[in-house]
């Protein structure tokens, strides 16, 4: 039954971890190119549809508007074929056939609604049934379950096994801290195991034992360790796969659901924030093709409960070593005293945007402090408060140009000190999607690691860098023969000390190689984000000038920085801290100002393609808090630098005035390849004279589950942490002794 | 596989004033479908394939062309079996896997699938009963029944103390016209009665090996009554043929 899973995995496990022993001939077996296939038609219903040739017949029916009930079907899966619920009628077919596994053939008759076929759902479903517990009472999966569903809908309303023996027993895994598993619920209908092993690359999950003992699991007692594993609780049809921090928490019906974006990473996965009261209960994917299919990080879904942690609900002002609760007058205007206090002048006024920081503040920030007569602004990073060597002028020098369901297009990547299962989970299946179905070809530079598909590994520093370019190496050759080569360099090496020299090298290969790599069709020069604010930070030019860069700052604004080198910040300088979570820029501070999470504000995100998406607010923001953008915006009225807008329509304006793709909503507007050019030509100008150290690339996410101050908070990422990567010091309880200036 | 539910159990006889529900017997497993840490197999005990058993499966995996090469993973396995007293422990299964360039789960998952690889240690004579239907009506409850008793009351399924008889039930084996059967290791032996099974595991026990093939005297599968037809001599090689043939 596992035969097309297995088909799917391409078989050289051992590429994976990036040899080169295997003869790069010997995995292209399952290689087939896309073909374009021809229309045909055939009736459903008596309906006539024209659907792709090669198209399932499940999916012919759905085109005609006939609804197949199905368990082991999936649209972005291996077909299995192996719950038979899909049962349809087709003409000259003496029985009834799976429509998911029959290919759609041209001008058969089929019919989803007769008899036969309702016989025959009734009976597959009783079938289901029959070791099925019956305990949807005190199941998670209750009121979303499709086994419920159908069985109200296609089943039988009696049964008619009342085994006195009892069903049959399986024994539950241990999946980690994520997934909770019920494994009497599990109607094999190996979802899971198709989504492991295609689609997250973790190829442990299996099926054991035959016929009546077949079962779920990994055989040995092991955890699923894969950043992707929270999708199988949505994959599952059944119970048998719930989540575990969210068990016994809710009814999907007590549910509000608001569709939202996810911040935990520069992906813009699309979510929906699932809420009841002021509490977050639940995270879960919305469908989004172009930017996370139906999946996200399992940091997407289960961080929100550091939402409830830490958080910052009233302004607090610091006296002595003491924070203390404050109302906004005190605290806007402690800010105000401070920052005449310091005397700060011009570029002394420094602001610095983290991670987490919406579009709308960032505007309103950097309007602020250029009022106040400042071009210092700086990111959250190594090295962010000089300006970033790739500039900002040209949006194709920091974006993820190909667009990210640009990458199945590729057929040679070249990873250059990033690592995208860490860093952009979900765009990284997409890789391993086109590296399992097509050709493709990855080299990878940086610090080794385990990107769940195999890679020519071509060295760690720079020097690997110099010699791809000078077309060096088999795999410079391989990119050399690529239609639409792809490099990918991560947010990383603009921090690194040899970043400027990386991206002279790449840009000029990029102007060389322009023919392939910069078409009106194809931009193959990227630039992968991590952080959630970045590429809108970049876009309204959220960076500080050459001149502004050297001052030492008196005045500090941290805009949700929480990566902040506590030594970078001069004793006397005054600190505001804005943010949601008492993490490290809080600890900072002299006042701090309690603003909202994403899941509490509607708010302008863009990812690391440039796509600008907004969020909306599922929750109100806790105590005091505000929203961002208003409290900077009140934050003018007290250090009289009024700000023009009054309301978020005027502030959008704003945005549009800066930038109108801040404001076109869920498109990617494409560099033409000319602006491109020029962009690149710039960027090589500016690196020319660079030098470097000859350093390693060191991976910028050590430890995936804690990246922000809300997944540090969270017990559940603490968990995971702990599960999955061995590391000692997790726990929320002993970070830094937060508490300690909370006290 | 239901070893239990098989076992020769004299049923109740009732009148049924009216039917049933149910009345199919609980089906339990006969072996645990995931993997257990135990002293004797735990995969830190280290397994390497014999040098000649790994020239062997060399040649194996060159039957396959080198990017199907997990397809070899059912004879490595059973290469592995044998080298491993006649059982595949989980560093078999590992050993195979890292062999074939698999993730292990795909080892795990064939080695579960096919009830032929004894995932337990197994004792030195490996006795399979046959009782699959026509070996059933040809007696075989009884020769399940005289093994088990022979081998000390053990049960299917079990080893017997000294760890020489491990007794299983088997399906069909394809012997069925010498019903009923045993497998001993990797010999039949046919056409059993209580005696004939007796001695032959007496003649294990004694570390002899009786000969395999069918216990009743006759001649492979023929008619035990004597031939009735084909009785006279087959013709040899070179009859009939042109001189220059001969
Ligand atoms: S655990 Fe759920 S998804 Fe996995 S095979 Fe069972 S029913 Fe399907
Ligand atoms: S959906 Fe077709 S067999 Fe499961
Ligand atoms: S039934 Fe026993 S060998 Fe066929």
């Amino acid at each position: 039954m596992l035969r097309l899973v297995s088909t799917a995995s391409r078989p050289s496990s051992a590429g994976r971890l990036g040899k080169t022993a295997v003869p790069p001939k010997g995995r292209r077996a399952f290689a087939s190119t896309s073909a374009k296939h021809a229309d045909i038609s055939l009736t459903v219903d008596g309906k006539e549809v024209t659907v792709p040739q090669g198209s399932a017949l499940i999916q012919a029916c759905e085109a005609a508007g006939a609804t197949i009930p199905r368990f082991c079907y999936h649209d972005r899966l291996a077909i299995a074929g192996n719950c038979r619920m899909c049962l349809v009628e087709v003409e000259r077919s003496p029985k009834p056939v799976a429509s998911c596994a029959m290919p759609a053939m041209p001008g058969s008759k089929v019919w989803t609604n007769t008899p036969l076929v309702h016989e025959a759902r009734e009976g597959v479903m009783e079938f289901l049934l029959a070791n099925h517990p019956l305990d949807c009472p005190i199941c998670d999966q209750g009121g979303e379950c499709d086994l419920q569903d159908q069985s109200m809908r296609y089943g039988s309303d009696r049964s008619r096994f009342h085994e006195i023996t009892g069903k049959r027993a399986v024994e539950d895994k241990n999946l980690g801290p994520l997934v909770k598993t019920s494994m009497n619920r599990c109607i094999q209908c190996t979802r899971c195991v198709r989504f492991a092993n295609e689609v997250a690359g973790v190829e442990d999950l299996g099926t054991t034992g035959r016929g009546n003992d077949m079962q779920i699991g990994m055989y040995v007692e092991k955890t699923m360790n894969s950043e992707l594993s929270g999708n199988v609780v949505d994959l599952c049809p059944v119970g048998a796969l719930t989540s575990k921090p969210y068990a016994f928490h809710a009814r999907p019906w007590e549910l509000k659901n608001t569709e939202s974006i996810d911040v935990t990473d520069a992906v813009g996965s699309n979510i929906r924030v699932d809420s009841r009261g002021v509490r977050v209960m639940r995270v879960q994917p919305r469908t989004n093709d172009d930017v996370n299919e139906e999946w996200i990080s399992d940091k997407a879904r289960y961080a929100y409960d550091g939402l409830t942690f830490q958080r910052l609900t009233a302004p607090l002002i610091k006296q002595g070593d003491r924070f203390v609760a404050a109302t906004w007058e005190e605290a806007l205007s402690a800010i105000a005293d401070g920052l005449a206090k310091t005397g700060a002048q011009g570029d002394e006024i420094q602001a610095i945007a983290g991670h987490l920081a919406d579009t709308e503040s960032l505007v309103a920030l950097k309007d602020l402090i250029n009022c106040l007569g400042s071009d210092n602004l700086a990111t959250d990073q190594l090295g962010g408060t000089a300006p970033p060597v790739h500039g900002v002028d040209v949006r194709s020098n920091y974006l993820f140009n190909p667009t990210i369901p640009g990458i199945e297009q590729a057929d040679a990547i070249l990873l250059v000190g990033t690592n995208p299962r860490h860093e952009a989970a979900v765009l990284n299946s997409r890789i391993r999607k086109s590296w399992l179905h097509t050709t493709l070809e990855v080299g990878f530079i940086g610090e080794r690691v385990d990107t769940a598909y195999g890679y020519d590994y071509l060295g760690q520093d720079i020097k690997a860098v110099q010699e791809f370019v000078a077309g060096k190496g088999e795999f410079a050759a391989k990119f050399k023969a690529a239609k639409k080569p792809l490099i990918i360099i991560g947010s990383a090496i603009s921090e690194h000390p040899d970043g400027a020299s990386v991206y002279n090298q790449l840009a000029s290969y990029v102007q060389t190689h322009k023919n392939k790599l910069l078409t009106p069709e194809w931009n193959g020069f990227s630039v992968l984000q991590r952080a959630a604010s970045r590429s809108a930070a970049y876009d309204i030019g959220f960076v500080s000038s050459a001149k502004a860069a050297k001052t030492t700052p008196k005045f500090i604004y941290l805009l949700n920085a929480d990566e902040v080198d506590p030594k970078s910040i001069s004793k006397d300088a005054f600190v505001v801290y804005q943010g949601h979570h008492g993490d490290l820029g809080a600890q900072l501070a002299d006042v701090c100002l309690p603003g909202a999470a994403y899941t509490e504000k509607s708010t302008t995100w863009v990812n690391t393609e440039g796509r600008a998406q907004l969020g909306s607010a599922a929750v109100p923001p806790p105590g005091a808090s505000r929203d961002d953008w208003k409290i900077i915006r009140a934050l003018s009225e007290v250090l009289n630098v009024q700000l023009p807008y009054e309301d978020v329509l005027a502030l959008r304006d704003r945005m549009w005035e800066i930038s109108p793709t801040l404001v076109r909503y869920d498109a990617v507007e494409s560099t033409s390849p000319d602006v491109a050019l020029a962009g690149l030509k710039v960027l090589v100008e500016s690196t020319k004279k660079a030098a470097f150290k000859g350093l390693p690339f060191e991976k910028p996410i050590k430890n995936f589950y804690m990246t922000d101050p809300i997944s540090r908070a969270s017990v559940t990422m603490a968990q995971c942490t702990r599960a999955f990567t061995g590391d000692q010091e997790s726990g929320i309880s002993d970070e830094k002794g937060l508490q300690a200036a909370f006290a | 596989m239901s070893a239990i539910a098989r076992l020769p159990k004299t049923l109740p006889s009732r009148t049924y004033l009216s039917r049933t529900f149910s009345s199919s017997l609980p089906r339990k497993s006969d072996a645990l479908f995931v993997h257990r840490d135990t002293s004797y197999n735990n995969p830190k005990i280290p397994f390497e394939f014999s040098e000649e058993n790994l020239k062997r499966a060399t040649e194996i995996i060159s039957h396959y062309p080198p990017q199907y090469k997990k397809a070899a993973v059912i004879p490595l396995l059973d290469l592995g079996q044998r080298q491993n007293k006649g059982w595949t422990s989980i560093s078999v299964m590992n050993r195979v896997a890292k062999l074939l360039e698999m993730p292990p789960m795909r080892v795990y998952e064939v080695a579960t699938f096919y009830t032929m690889f004894n995932r337990e240690p197994i004792g030195e004579h490996f006795v399979q009963v046959c009782t699959t239907t026509p070996c059933m009506l040809r007696g075989s409850t009884d020769i399940l029944h005289t093994v088990c008793q022979h081998l000390g009351g053990i049960k299917p399924g079990e080893t017997t103390k000294d760890r020489k008889f491990t007794v299983v039930e088997v399906e069909c084996q394809g012997a069925c016209s010498n019903a009923p059967m045993i497998v001993v290791g990797d010999d039949f032996y046919e056409d059993l009665t209580r005696e004939t099974t007796a001695k032959i595991l007496d003649a294990f026990a004694k570390g002899e090996k009786p000969k395999p093939g069918p216990q009743s005297g006759r001649h492979t599968s023929e008619n035990s009554a004597g031939l009735t037809a084909l009785t006279s001599k087959p013709y040899g090689p070179g009859q009939f043929c042109s001189p220059e043939f001969q």
